[in-house]
């Protein structure tokens, strides 16, 4: 009767059309790489359009996402005014009372074959569900922003095209990686950024340092990309089988993939799913920056800070807690989340959180700050994957994008107009509020918002996660994530005092001396300058230029010496001659701390902005109303009849059945077991026929008690720091100063944070010198003794073999049988000669004899 | 008994016609010779095609004929334009053949 009701799922052509938001970006990096240098803006034109109109596109596609999963509940509220009392038989064993009317909202996939070979074919495309819209939207935006802010920040950058190249094929990664439908593209998007990250940490390759920190995070994150390949060669084989038989699919598909991990299957074992999410874990690690390999990422700071911001924010380190929340099955069944039990993830996000924002303290450069920042708050987001909160973690991923690349842009635009491109705390910057109010003020909008103050964005998001890994059992992370709350906001308050508070050192001050990543370049500078003093004016430019000329030619440096023979009162001017050819420079400027261009403070205003409010966007506490994030992005843990969403092809909207009152009647005591929770997807097998892409995650009730619990430990960590700041740095308290250098443990504990945990010292002196250096030894014995004997005795061997070829066999057989034919063709004319009279007579006669031979050769063989 | 006259016949034409081109100097004759041995090949050629009854034979003949015509043809004019240039047609002074 009403069992074939129907459900209709609206689509669109944003949506089924989402493959371009990552291919304009990639097309845009050859554009700019092939024709970028010969337009007006160099290029930076081409990237900025490519990010407007991926941004279009993304914005496009959330919007109809958002009217499809209204489409599915609308409809479903439909059906069930219409069949009373079935509404639960729609989804029966979905597990929260909730979610028990909300249909599974298939994605809207597009993809073309790419490859096919011996029945196994796999496509390029798109694959827009809730978690890839909401990040291709989030990649999109704070590309465009970053865009925005680095057509100031690189001005007159020696490789200004080539930077906006990278940075719009790194975003095209980004996006590519997240719209993926199969693993295929996910790891050719993943290896895109990986690549990009290196091009644009290494963008200043000329300093040593800088390429060196490129070289560390290509490789650190290498080491976890080989986890990436195993895995997904695991995961292949492992659920290939099923995905052929039941899904009409292969192992490559991330929804095939998904269902076969939580369909109970033989094939789906616990350790085939054990040893793939370990490996693709590992990945993430690498790519995400979690403990032990988080190394690579304060060194990626060596990048121009808008390449930070976007590195830290939107993109690279959050592909690896991407990939984990994208074929979440499979670690929900690996890790064996569903039972609340300690998993792999849940700890070394935890162990990430601290060593995270413990390192945050020792700092001096800002943005490395900022970088421990990130490894911690990529901790949060591991953490609460590994206990099952699975939606706080991807709106962790979102609002944390907005205040951490404000932060960073922020640092950009200190550094930028505040502190002559130093990024030391201590000796450049201090009190610069006065002179930067905008950008004090998104700083401080984006400190609160990640320290989690309320109302702020980081306040819903973190909370949510502390929340929820309290609530799912993890007592003693619940604490750690509390702990890291603190940690934060102490640090946060160190880094805003140090910048913003107190006096005017170095830079800020106004004052005329080299930073460390700088130093040869302002050497070099001073003695220009002095030069400038003493010169008459006129000739000033000249040495200007020449000392610059090395860098980017007597163009720049002319235009920067002029300037700086202009505005010569303040002593710190002529600065603007060197470094407008080393680095990022607008030319002439006058000296000292002022505020940012426009170019820089809009980008910075939005994010603060979106730090203030995009919390709101799922503020759980405020009730199931403002829960949009949750509605929209988090797959419904719904069994869905496998022959229905075999028969929706790409782009068709998916038709749901449902279920027959027969069905509803097995019912009623699994809902009262949903009660608990522990029912449904991924807790239970699908029925047959059916199958599960997404665990029944179960979300914690907000308590006010929570909510407070947690700002009140926010509020005490703030407290105590802003004392202890004020104290140490403000009024120099003998007490606190010189206090690791007296106290013996606390001097431990300080080189110890200072050394990075010696991880770095383990890594390259320990590990690489134990694995590298033996290794070497032995390959070079092995070298010198077995392979060069091998080879010289085989060449000696061969040459001896050789002559004796060349003696016996080329001279004697091979030269004499050529000699012999030429001897005997020779001879034989010469005998044949005399024949060759030219009398016709004799001719004829020779015919004739000959005839008669043949003819009585003939008749002989004929007659015998 | 009648076909081994006619053989008979045309194996002493021919060896008539072989000594001619090998003995004569002659170019003329050699021509001739030629001819008596072509003519004795038509004669062994008809007396095969009476023998098995079939016109085949006749009809190489005739065809034999004809190329013996051009043969001659062509020969003439070479020993004609032999003659112009050396005022002698004796063929062995002529060795421009030679090898």
């Amino acid at each position: 009767m009403l069992a074939a009701e129907a459900l209709e799922l609206s689509s669109g052509w944003f949506l089924e059309n989402a493959w371009l938001i990552g291919l304009i970006p990639a097309i845009g990096f050859f554009i700019i790489i092939g024709v970028g240098k010969h337009l007006p803006m160099k290029g930076a034109e081409v990237g900025l359009a490519t990010m407007v109109s991926s941004l279009v596109l993304a914005s496009g596609a959330a919007v109809q996402w958002v009217q499809r999963t209204d489409s599915a509940d609308g409809h479903t509220e439909e059906a069930a005014g219409a069949i009373s009392g079935f509404v639960r038989s729609l989804s029966p064993q979905a597990a929260e009372g909730g979610h028990a009317s909300e249909p599974f909202i298939e994605p809207v996939v597009s993809t073309w074959v790419w490859w096919q070979n011996s029945g196994l074919e796999f496509g390029i495309g798109s694959s827009a569900d809730g978690l890839a819209v909401i990040l291709l939207w989030l990649v999109a935006f704070i590309s465009l922003l970053v865009q925005i802010f680095s057509l100031d920040y690189v001005r007159g950058d020696r490789r200004y095209t080539h930077f906006f190249a990278a940075l719009t094929l790194f975003s095209g990664g980004m996006l590519i990686m997240v719209m993926a439908e199969n693993m295929v593209q996910l790891i050719l998007g993943w290896e895109i950024m990986g690549l990009c990250s290196f091009l644009l940490i290494g963008h200043w390759w000329e300093d040593y340092d800088n390429s060196r920190a490129a070289l560390k995070a290509f490789f650190t994150v290498r080491v976890g990309d080989v986890g990436l390949l195993v895995g997904t060669a695991i995961l292949f084989f492992g659920s290939n089988q099923w995905a052929v038989d039941n899904l009409d699919s292969n192992g490559f598909d991330i929804a095939a993939i998904q269902a076969w991990a939580l369909s109970g299957d033989p094939s789906a074992t616990n350790w085939v799913l054990i040893a793939g999410a370990a490996s693709l874990f590992i990945a993430a690690i690498g790519k995400s920056g979690q403990f032990p390999l988080h190394t690579w990422l304060p060194d990626a700071m060596a990048g121009p800070t808008p390449v930070s911001a976007l590195l830290h924010s939107s993109t690279m380190v959050v592909a690896g807690v991407f990939l984990v929340a994208r074929i979440y099955p499979v670690f929900w069944q690996g890790f064996n989340i569903d039972d609340g039990g300690l998993s792999f993830i849940a700890i070394i996000g935890g162990i990430t959180i601290v060593i995270g924002a413990l390192l945050a303290f020792v700092q001096d450069d800002v943005k490395k700050v900022l970088a421990y920042s990130t490894v911690s708050q990529l901790g949060y987001m591991m953490l609460a994957l590994g206990t099952g909160a699975w939606l706080a973690a991807v709106f962790h991923i979102f609002t944390h994008a907005f205040f951490k690349s404000a932060l960073f842009l922020s640092a950009g635009s200190i550094s930028h107009s505040g502190s002559h491109h130093s990024f030391d705390m201590k000796t450049d910057m201090g009190g610069l509020r006065k002179f930067m109010p905008v950008t004090f003020t998104v700083w401080i909008v984006s400190t609160l918002a990640l320290t989690g103050v309320f109302p702020f964005a980081g306040f819903w998001s973190k909370d949510e996660i502390i929340d929820n890994v309290g609530d799912h059992g993890y007592t003693f992370l619940f604490w750690v994530g509390l702990a890291g709350a603190a940690l934060t906001a102490m640090y946060m308050t160190r880094a805003t005092y140090l910048i913003f508070f107190g006096e005017p050192r170095g830079a800020a001050a106004g004052e005329l001396h080299g930073d460390e990543e700088h130093s040869e370049e302002f050497e070099m500078e001073t003695l220009t300058v002095g030069a400038n003093i003493n010169a008459p004016a006129v000739s000033t430019p000249v040495p200007a230029g020449y000392a610059d000329g090395d860098h980017d030619g007597v163009t720049d440096g002319l235009t920067g010496g002029v300037g700086s023979a202009g505005d010569e009162p303040h002593g710190g001017s002529s600065h603007a001659a060197g470094e407008d050819g080393s680095d990022h420079h607008e030319g002439p400027h006058e000296s000292g701390p002022h505020e940012s261009g426009p170019l820089i403070l809009v980008p910075i205003v939005i994010l603060a902005f979106f730090a203030l409010f995009s919390g709101f966007t799922n503020a759980t506490p405020l009730g199931e109303d403002w829960e949009r994030v949750k509605t929209y992005v988090e797959p419904r843990p719904v069994e869905v009849p496998i022959d229905q969403y075999l028969a929706s092809g790409p782009g068709e909207s998916l038709r749901l059945v449902v279920p027959n009152a027969e069905e509803d009647e097995g019912q009623g005591e699994e809902a009262g077991e949903a009660e608990h929770g522990k029912v449904g997807c991924g807790y239970d097998v699908p029925e047959p026929g059916t199958a599960c892409f997404f665990p029944a995650v179960t979300h914690a009730e907000p308590t006010i008690n929570k909510i407070f619990l947690s700002l009140g430990v926010v509020a005490v960590a703030y407290a105590i720091a802003i004392a202890f700041n004020v104290a140490y740095y403000g009024r120099k308290n003998k007490h606190l100063n010189g206090l690791t250098q007296r106290s013996r443990p606390l001097r431990a504990g300080y080189l110890f944070l200072e050394n990075k945990y010696y991880l770095d010292y383990l890594y390259e002196n320990v590990i690489v010198h134990a694995i590298a250096h033996p290794i070497a030894k032995g390959a070079y014995w092995f070298n010198q003794h077995v392979l060069d004997a091998t080879v010289d005795q085989v060449g000696e061997t061969t040459k001896k073999t050789g002559i004796w070829v060349y003696e016996n066999i080329d001279q004697k057989v091979i030269d004499g049988a050529v000699d012999g034919s030429g001897h005997v063709a020779s001879e034989t004319g010469h005998a044949l000669q005399p024949t060759q009279s030219g009398k016709v007579s004799q001719y004829g006669a020779l015919l004739f004899g000959a005839a008669a031979v043949f003819a009585i050769v003939l008749v002989i063989v004929n007659v015998s | 008994m009648l076909v081994v006259n006619f053989l008979l016949l045309a194996a002493v034409l021919f060896c008539i016609g072989v000594y001619g081109v090998i003995a004569r100097r002659n170019a003329v004759l050699v021509l001739m010779s030629i001819e008596l041995i072509l003519n004795s090949v038509n004669l062994n050629l008809i007396a095969f095609s009476l023998m098995h009854g079939s016109v085949d034979g006749q009809v190489f003949a005739l065809y034999v004929i004809a190329v013996a015509a051009a043969e001659v043809g062509v020969g003439l004019a070479m020993v004609l334009m032999i003659y112009r240039n050396r005022r002698s047609i004796a063929l062995d002074e002529l060795s421009e053949m030679k090898g």
